[in-house]
């Protein structure tokens, strides 16, 4: 039996025990951030393997790195602007995972081209016409609806995509995409659920819904179309179209919603994201993300 | 499903005299036992300004998540962040427990009926603010929240250990961010000691005003709500403090600061508090700032949610319509 | 607000569904394999799929679990206080089931 009058020397026993942190999945350390949590580079042999140029698959892990980075920086921007509570912890979820990703990638792209570059010096101090990301990540958030369709699109175009790579001969990649696959799994679930809430709730919703969709449809194409370094490191991203399309159309029908007819956004001289080439959201984008970094150079944060 | 709450014997009879056993005994008060009305006013009042606190909290530290100048920071102030959206929910939760709606909570937050720390109205002006809010903020909110672990409000008291656990991590990302700036360039550490100037009062004057002008705490005391005085709370704080900030190499601006061999304690100075008062009546310099972003969020998302109860209201529809023909 | 209550056990009062907000519902968390599922406290959600993503997110985002239910407050019926000596006093003699009848050392852990 505890004795409750000595009620500071309780506190003080819950201030120490508040400071120890005990390893393992069970111990304290999984209220730290980023601990107590498998990593998913674990036993994973981060040599390149034996025939694959580095320099591509550098250009590779960019093109998906900068995808997931550019998009938990809009999902971030969401943070405390959220239509409800319990979303504020949805939306910061996503964002984490991408992160995630975007840190893993990054450090492999520095890796795999012999530049021992960190995950830091390619986020802060490459320009915008370094980034490789798809342009469809890159455009304001818009209202929830618009954030929703993109999600919804992204989601489920990388989602296929991370499924094949799971395979893909570079084992740092491949435990990427293995666990990418089942995080964008929930992403996907995520933006199904409320596309069909926002697509089937009330009226006003609907349209919103369709709006949004029609906003961000024109920049779907994008995510299907090869760059030659996809070709040869990568999975031909042509190959998802008709998957990623028919999922998409199944759930557009069952919020009773239908599939935008709308021409895809033009390239300029046959170049696009991948290429470098992006619209002009990029820019305030990045200067955001990198202003802090860029004014102490060399600094360790 | 059917449940039901037991509480062990105590010999009672009146509701009134069955409470008081209860808290005597230090058990725990449950949503359906019988309670003052003014216990139940003063919980809901304290556990719904707790609650607005780490979601209005979340913007001083949230208007630095862009701009966070490495991924691995960017990464820990999200999960920050995303676990200040929790202790509002978890808290919330809490206070829905003793019969209030959330909806009604954030309408008196948003109409600013109901009050939140003040220190949140304070601006974040450099990335060490960061650092010093996971220090000195999460610090005195800790030292604040672990007495509430023992609350004699159940749903408060869970709802606080879960809380305490995830703070102390908080607190220690803070200095460890501290810890590395200060490691840094010159600038780093100009830029942790002008944070620590802005923050130290500020800190001190979330354990609200001295004993002397707290009228209400001594009620608190007896219900078990508070266990622990503002000063006293305050004392442990900067005990626990000036150590830490000593082996940071940063210098806590109060010329009134020294150790009392006597008490084993240090001494310290009075926060301006006309100057608190007047970021209580709403003249701080983000007072009107956090609650507009926070009532835009609310007012934008109405759309959102209400179209989610109509999606549902369809498909419940559809089930019911469903089992009739079923019964047919 | 101090009518008696006659809502879920949680909330101690009848609503759930207000105006324009979303119904509360009740989190239940499985630890680990072999442990019942505990009541950790609730959310809003507009349905039990909301419902079931928005717990994976704010109660288990620390691996706390590995199976969660959610139900909606107003669908738990509870023992009022008043039904409360009638309901207990038959398992009251019955000591032998209480934990606490089992005399522990204090320095056997997490018991």
């Amino acid at each position: 039996m505890h004795d409750h009058t000595t009620s500071t020397t309780d506190d003080d026993h819950v201030y120490l025990s508040l400071a120890e942190a005990t390893p393992g999945p069970e111990g304290e350390g999984r209220w730290a951030y980023g601990t107590g949590f498998a990593d998913p580079l674990l036993g994973v042999d981060t040599a390149l393997p034996a025939g694959t140029d580095g320099a591509d698959l550098a250009a590779y892990c960019q093109m998906l790195g900068d995808d997931a980075l550019v998009l938990s920086q809009r999902l971030i921007e969401w943070c405390t602007r959220a239509p409800e509570l319990e979303e504020e912890v949805a939306l910061a979820n996503l964002g984490l995972d991408l992160l995630g990703q975007a840190r893993l990638l990054l450090t492999r792209a520095g890796q795999a081209d012999g530049s021992g570059r960190t995950e830091d010096d390619l986020a802060y101090w490459r320009e915008d016409h370094e980034f490789r990301n798809v342009r469809m990540v890159e455009a304001p958030n818009g209202d929830f609806a618009y954030s929703i369709a993109r999600l919804l699109l992204f989601a489920t175009a990388r989602g296929a995509l991370y499924e094949a790579l799971a395979g893909h001969p570079d084992p740092v990649l491949a435990a990427v995409a293995a666990r990418g696959v089942k995080e964008l799994a929930y992403h996907r679930e995520y933006a199904t659920a409320w596309t069909l809430r926002l697509g089937d709730g009330t009226p006003y919703s609907a349209e919103r819904m369709r709006a949004g969709l029609d906003a961000v449809w024109p920049l779907l194409e994008e995510l299907f179309t090869a760059h030659p370094v996809e070709l040869r490191v990568g999975v031909d991203p042509a190959t998802l179209r008709e998957p990623v399309l028919a999922s998409l159309g199944a759930v557009l029908a069952e919020a009773g919603l239908t599939v935008p007819e709308v021409p895809p956004l033009a390239t300029v001289l046959g170049r696009a994201g991948r290429d470098g080439v992006h619209t002009e959201a990029l820019g305030p984008l990045l200067a955001e993300l990198q202003v802090l970094a860029r004014a102490h150079p060399g600094a360790t944060w | 499903m059917v449940t039901a709450e037991v509480a062990e014997a105590i010999p009672a009879q009146t509701p009134e005299d069955r409470f008081e056993a209860v808290v005597a005994a230090e058990q725990r008060i449950e949503p359906r036992d019988w309670m003052p009305d003014a216990y139940r006013a003063t919980l809901i009042r304290q556990i719904a300004q707790h609650a607005h606190s780490e979601i209005i909290g979340m913007q001083p530290e949230g208007n630095w998540l862009t701009r966070a100048p490495s991924l691995r920071r960017k990464a820990i102030l999200l999960a920050k962040a995303q676990d200040e959206a929790g202790h509002g929910l978890y808290l919330y939760a809490a206070a829905e427990t003793l019969g209030v709606d959330r909806a009604e909570l954030t309408e008196k937050l948003i109409s600013g009926r109901q009050k939140y720390s003040s220190i949140f109205n304070y601006p974040t002006l450099t990335f060490a603010d960061v650092g010093v809010i996971g220090w000195l903020v999460d610090g005195a909110a800790i030292c604040n929240q672990v007495p509430l672990c023992r609350c004699s409000y159940g749903p408060y008291a869970r709802a606080m250990v879960r809380i305490c656990k995830e703070e102390s991590f908080h607190q220690r990302q803070g200095y460890e961010l501290l810890m590395t700036l200060m490691r840094g360039t010159e600038a780093q550490r100009r830029m942790v000691q002008d944070a620590v100037d802005r923050w130290w009062w500020p800190s001190l004057m979330m354990f609200g005003p001295s004993d002397a002008d707290s009228p209400n705490s001594a009620r608190s005391m007896a219900w078990r709500i508070k266990r622990h005085s503002n000063d006293e709370l305050r004392r442990r704080f900067v005990d626990m403090t000036v150590p830490q900030a000593e082996h940071l190499g940063v210098t806590l601006p109060d010329p009134e600061l020294r150790w009392n061999e006597e008490r084993g304690g240090w001494d310290f100075g009075e926060p301006d508090w006309s100057e608190l008062n007047r970021v209580i009546r709403g003249q701080g310099p983000c007072n009107a700032q956090r609650i507009d972003r926070r009532r835009a969020a609310h007012e934008d998302g109405a759309w959102v949610r209400e179209a989610a109860v109509a999606y549902a209201a369809k498909r419940a529809a559809e089930q019911s319509h469903t089992e009739e023909e079923n019964g047919k | 607000m101090t009518e008696p209550h006659t809502g879920s056990a949680q909330t101690g009062s009848a609503h759930s569904g207000s105006k324009a907000g979303w119904p509360l519902y009740e989190v239940f968390v499985r630890p680990r394999r072999g442990l019942n599922h505990v009541h950790v406290g609730s959310l809003h959600a507009a349905d039990d799929r909301m419902a079931l993503l928005a717990a994976r997110d704010l109660y288990t985002r620390r691996n706390e679990g590995v199976s969660l239910w959610v139900v909606r407050s107003d669908a738990i019926t509870a023992s009022t206080p008043d039904e409360r000596d009638p309901f207990f006093e038959p398992s009251g003699d019955k000591v032998y089931r209480h934990p606490t009848f089992y005399d522990i050392p204090e320095d056997v852990p997490h018991i």
